[in-house]
């Protein structure tokens, strides 16, 4: 991710996936058994009924990111494998935090922290406060490092998830053969692009 | 046409051009074993143990090329096929497993005899199915069998729950091409591709072709005879890749690796390229991977691409067919004679033959090596062997030279004891017509023997070779080599074999002499169904060359020359 800095060695690959029960399950013991770290993992819906969209963060510097994306197009469910970290694109990671907000100061810097990041606080109570932030995840990070001091006693993170800048699309046509043959409603949308 | 689902999985598999399947029946599967009553076309084979079954089918599909099928029922059944889903998946093996499940309404909740087996297999399988509707059934045992034998082939395992096997469904042949957008193999190389590996062949001085599998599974042995004979490249085989090249050819320096002929591993190392074709460098072929060939470039074509670069760095990776880009390859490569590195290569061959055991004198001593060699003599070196895990097995890779593809037929990547005898049975159900040796150890054999009820229940004419040292023999020497002779947990109680197989009503013999090893060719030659002949052998018996495990390559603990003391 971080090519500026070229510090850290993170890779962000985008899988597009077959969303039946036990995908998931095949991409986790995937990395477990060929003892490639895994630092995030996200898995969503697309606008597609049967396609699903993961996003997997690696560290580079233990595995060949090539061996990693060749062993996931090996899995029959994985359609299509993408490393976006070698081209241009935006990843965002989405944190709710809880931070202790009990006395002026603390919600006052709460406020104040906010305002320096793309956060809004979503919940406000006497004692506690959520801050949602959705940003690049070194963003994230820099924010919850601010709230530490004051007291995180909470917190929840998405993972993040990623998408390739620009018109070349990361899409499939993909609907399951037994949809074709007919034996089911069939509910697919038609690609508008 | 209205059909239950287990009518349905018997109509596809005749599709599939199944005739033979291995299994054993129980509670999950019985409607599937009752719908076979209607279908006598697909012999079923019935086992002693499922393990037996998924070897079996292992043994079929790598005989014929053809996909082995193996069917249990739920639990304890479907998890007995797992060491041989894990064999098959290790050497790229075709074969279906198919297992029944506990109704769909009792999946997760303990049931009787259930476990979640596509959750166990899963590591296993190249890939696997759950099958929750009867309507996917048939489109599942088509995208099964396709998945299993094309691209690097593997095992695929079908679960099919009780009442899914008893539902009824209107039952139409789903025809047309399989299109499975996340499964695509490639299978030709690019003319980038192509070009730089042609001219490193071209330019090469001491190029060696390392042979293996893949070379048998593509069909391209011919391609490969014609690679070889147009560059004059010499060829090193794995275990599994013998039978690419005909062993007498005047290019094959044998096997390589950790019990491979000096000459492979002296050529591999001191080789300016290496052209890797069908094979993954694994641990047991390259040793310490930082000492491994360090002076060559390298050229790497295999069907997965996930295997390129994995082990071994290379410089020219293909994932591609063999036969295809052989073929591609082959109008880009000079004819060349490399008299000099043959020559060198001949110094090494020359060495490698002084030491050879049958070229000393060893007294009345019966040792391994002499009685694979005499079967090899005896049966033309022309039969099915089949063999099972151990010294018996490095044996048979150096003494007994194949001419034919795919007539050795062995568990190499996760080298697992038990795999000969069943799958010998299964090669010979492929392999109606051929000579099927299964050549084992007393240890191996012990553990699947109970399978020679299933040989004699079908009246396999399969021959069975025991080698019996009364040793785990291939641990025993580990343990002589790097555990200081503590033989602990390898001397072995052996039962009288041949009243075994009297138990069995089977003809046997005993052979303790290296001139009756002959004799017992003709005498299991003239049996009909499952015959046993047990070779009492030498026990301390020593296999050379040897590559410790995690060592340079050509840092081989030799057998000395004759005159040479022993320095292990």
């Amino acid at each position: 991710m971080s090519d500026e800095t070229g510090m850290e060695q993170k890779v962000t690959l985008v899988t597009l996936v077959d969303n039946r029960p036990g995908v998931l399950n095949r991409i986790a013991s995937l990395f477990r058994r060929r003892n490639f770290n895994i630092d995030s993992l996200t898995v969503g819906r697309t606008h597609r009924q049967h396609v699903s969209r993961m996003t997997i963060v690696v560290d580079a510097r233990l595995a060949n990111v090539n061996i990693i994306a060749a062993n996931l197009r090996k899995l029959v469910n994985v359609i299509e494998v993408r490393v976006v970290s070698d081209e241009p694109h935006v990843s965002r990671d989405l944190a709710l935090i809880k931070v202790r907000t009990d006395d002026p100061e603390s919600r006052n810097m709460v406020t104040e922290i906010c305002e320096r990041y793309p956060g809004r606080i979503v919940d406000m109570g006497v004692k506690v406060a959520i801050v949602e932030v959705t940003a690049h995840e070194e963003q994230v990070e820099a924010m919850i490092e601010e709230f530490r001091p004051i007291g995180i006693v909470e917190m929840v993170r998405t993972g993040v998830v990623a998408m390739g800048r620009g018109i070349r699309i990361q899409d499939t046509q993909y609907e399951p053969p037994q949809m074709r043959a007919g034996t089911r409603d069939n509910g697919v949308q038609q690609n508008i692009l | 046409m209205q059909l239950t689902g287990s009518e349905i999985l018997m109509e596809c598999l005749l599709r599939e051009g199944v005739d033979v399947m291995f299994g054993y029946p129980g509670g999950a599967i019985l409607p599937t074993y009752d719908a076979m009553t209607k279908y006598p076309q697909i012999h079923h084979v019935l086992v002693r143990h499922e393990q037996g079954a998924s070897h079996m089918a292992d043994g079929y599909a790598r005989a014929t090329g053809r996909v082995g099928v193996a069917i249990a029922t739920s639990g304890p059944g479907a998890t007995n096929l797992v060491t041989g889903m894990a064999t098959a998946m290790m050497d790229s093996s075709p074969i279906v497993c198919i297992t029944g499940q506990v109704p769909r309404a009792a999946i997760g909740s303990d049931a009787f005899q259930e476990t979640d087996v596509t959750g166990v297999s899963l590591p296993v399988t190249k890939h696997n199915f759950l099958v929750m509707d009867v309507d996917e059934l048939a489109w599942t045992v088509r995208e099964a069998f396709h998945i299993a034998r094309s691209g690097r082939p593997g095992p695929v395992l079908i679960d099919i729950p009780k009442d899914v096997q008893i539902a009824i469904t209107e039952f139409v042949y789903p025809e047309g091409e399989i299109v499975l957008p996340g499964y695509q193999p490639r299978t030709t190389a690019n003319e980038d591709e192509l070009d730089a590996a042609g001219r490193l062949i071209n330019e090469a001085e001491r190029p060696i072709i390392l042979a293996g599998h893949g070379i048998l599974m593509s069909g391209a042995t011919d391609e490969l005879l014609h690679l070889v004979e147009r560059s004059g490249v010499p060829v090193a085989l794995t275990l599994l890749g013998k039978g690419a090249l005909p062993e007498n050819h005047p290019l094959s320096l044998g096997m390589m690796g950790m019990h491979g002929t000096a000459t492979s591993n002296h050529s591999i190392q001191e080789a300016d390229l290496l052209i890797a074709l069908g094979m993954r460098f694994d641990d047991r072929v390259t040793g310490n991977l930082a000492t491994y060939s360090q002076h060559s470039r390298k050229i790497h074509v295999d069907i997965d691409p996930s295997e390129i670069n994995k082990n071994v760095p290379v410089d020219v990776g293909i994932a591609g067919d063999l036969r295809t880009v052989i073929t591609q390859l082959l109008p880009r490569i000079e004819r060349q004679q490399r008299v000099d590195w043959l020559a060198r290569i001949r110094d090494w061959q020359e060495d490698d033959d002084e030491r050879d055991i049958l070229h000393h004198d060893t007294g009345d001593r019966l040792l391994g090596a002499q009685v694979i060699n005499d079967l090899w003599l005896h049966t033309g070196g022309d039969a099915i062997t089949v063999t099972d895990v151990g010294q018996h097995q490095m044996l048979e890779a150096q003494y007994y030279p194949h001419q034919r593809p795919s007539t050795l037929i062995t568990s190499g990547g996760l080298g697992t004891m038990g795999f000969g005898f069943p799958a010998a049975i299964g090669a010979k159900f492929g392999l109606p017509h051929e000579e099927v040796w299964a050549i084992v150890g007393d240890g191996g054999f012990q553990m699947t023997m109970c399978e020679l009820a299933t040989a004699v229940q079908e009246k396999t004419n399969v021959n069975i070779a025991i080698l019996n040292n009364a040793f785990l023999g291939m641990v025993r020497q580990w343990q002589e080599f790097f555990y200081e002779e503590r033989y602990h947990a390898t001397p072995m109680f052996n039962p009288d074999f041949c009243l075994f197989a009297d138990a069995y009503g089977v003809p046997n013999m005993r052979v303790t002499r290296r001139e009756q090893v002959e004799e017992s060719v003709a005498f299991a030659r003239s049996v009909q169904g499952p015959v046993l002949i047990e070779y009492v052998i030498e026990k301390e018996d020593i296999v050379y060359p040897m590559v410790p495990a995690g060592a340079d390559l050509h840092a081989m603990i030799r057998r000395p020359k004759p005159g040479e003391r022993e320095s292990a």
